[in-house]
């Protein structure tokens, strides 16, 4: 009875899961804190509207519209924000909970960055990179701007 | 800092010749305390240290960089709505055991509430329980030391009602003491378990 009652509890979760596209998962690195206006997630060549609590995983893009602006908190405190007609890209995220060893690389296509480090780059001065069509810029640490345009 | 460079160079060649020419502009920000970090920006044809407050560098129609120090109605102009949109800064409260128990202490007790407070005052917090251990012991045995004290945190912390999938936990060992002690030393402040309100 206790079997078949998890059973039906796993069924229903299952279900709920499918239909919430961004229901926690442990690979999530980051969370949105702010999205005003249009937000968007594109993860395996869908385009998936973000909101508040919206999670993020390796290898996701950010797209901002032209009212649209957002916040995300990395789990190692990263804190990355986005100003409108923004596309950032998350190109590599690993970050190891005990060392503090990581990567973190990403290319921002087209508009503004705001970027706070975390604790990736305060382990590894060299760990974590952000890009842009035609700039490569090695994060010392720890508060800067970035706007790229074609 | 020679190898940095050269490493950066090795990435251009891989960008190549997908490597579009686009306008950029980097400017260093001083910290929240007034400390400033440090940014290298390489293009192409050309790289800039950023290391003082409200140093920018330009890209060049040539490729290159220009240093500059630009004004702060500048950034405002161009990276207000980013600005606007930075998340909460995370806070760290630190949680002690009474001697020997699984219990809070006292004063624990009072900061467990102020985090709960402040995660009410949050948007879709999420919080990391991170153990830390003395110096006594070897690496190996003080992470996993460490974990289950964050552990038996987080267990405490669902049965006060915050949700567990907001929860997750990490084991940092002696990494990170609080004050620092010679190897061996027994010392109660750093045997903590730090709570990451994000």
């Amino acid at each position: 009875m206790l079997a078949l009652r998890s059973c039906a509890i796993s069924a229903l979760l299952f279900a709920v899961a499918s239909v919430i596209p961004f229901a926690a998962q442990a690979n999530d690195i980051a969370q949105f804190k702010v999205a005003k206006g249009s937000v968007y997630v594109e993860r395996d060549g869908q385009r998936l509207a973000a909101r508040v609590g919206t999670p993020l995983q390796p290898t996701d893009a950010v797209v901002t519209g032209a009212d649209g602006s957002a916040g995300i908190t990395f789990i190692d405190n990263s804190l990355l924000s986005l100003g409108p007609n923004s596309v950032l890209a998350i190109e590599r995220y690993a970050f190891n909970t005990t060392t503090h060893e990581g990567a973190f690389d990403a290319m921002l296509r087209r508009g503004t960055l705001s970027v706070v480090s975390g604790k990736i780059a305060k382990q590894s001065p060299d760990a974590m990179k952000v890009k842009t069509p035609s700039s490569i810029l090695g994060v010392r640490g720890t508060e800067f701007l970035v706007q790229t345009r074609d | 800092m020679r190898a940095y460079h050269a490493a950066l160079a090795a990435a251009f060649l891989i960008l190549g010749g997908c490597a579009a020419s686009s306008r950029d502009l980097v400017v260093l920000l001083p910290d929240k305390d007034g400390k400033v970090g440090t940014v290298l920006v390489q293009n192409p044809k050309g790289n800039a240290v950023l290391n003082t407050a409200y140093a920018a560098s330009r890209s060049t129609p040539e490729g290159g960089v220009r240093r500059e120090t630009v004004s702060k109605n500048e950034v405002n102009d161009v990276f207000g709505s980013a600005l606007a949109a930075q998340p909460p800064r995370p806070m760290s409260f630190v949680i002690y055991f009474e001697s020997g128990t699984d219990d809070f202490t006292e004063q624990s007790k009072q900061e467990v509430k102020r985090m709960l407070a402040e995660m009410a005052r949050r948007q879709a917090p999420d919080i990391t329980v991170i153990g830390h251990t003395d110096l006594v012991g070897s690496d190996r045995s003080n992470d996993t030391l460490s974990l289950q004290r964050a552990e038996r945190v987080k267990s405490v912390l669902v049965t006060m009602g915050v949700p567990a999938e907001r929860i997750s936990t990490a084991g940092r060992g002696r990494r990170e003491p609080l004050v620092k002690t010679g190897d061996g030393v027994p010392e109660a402040r750093n045997r903590r378990v730090e709570i990451n309100v994000r």
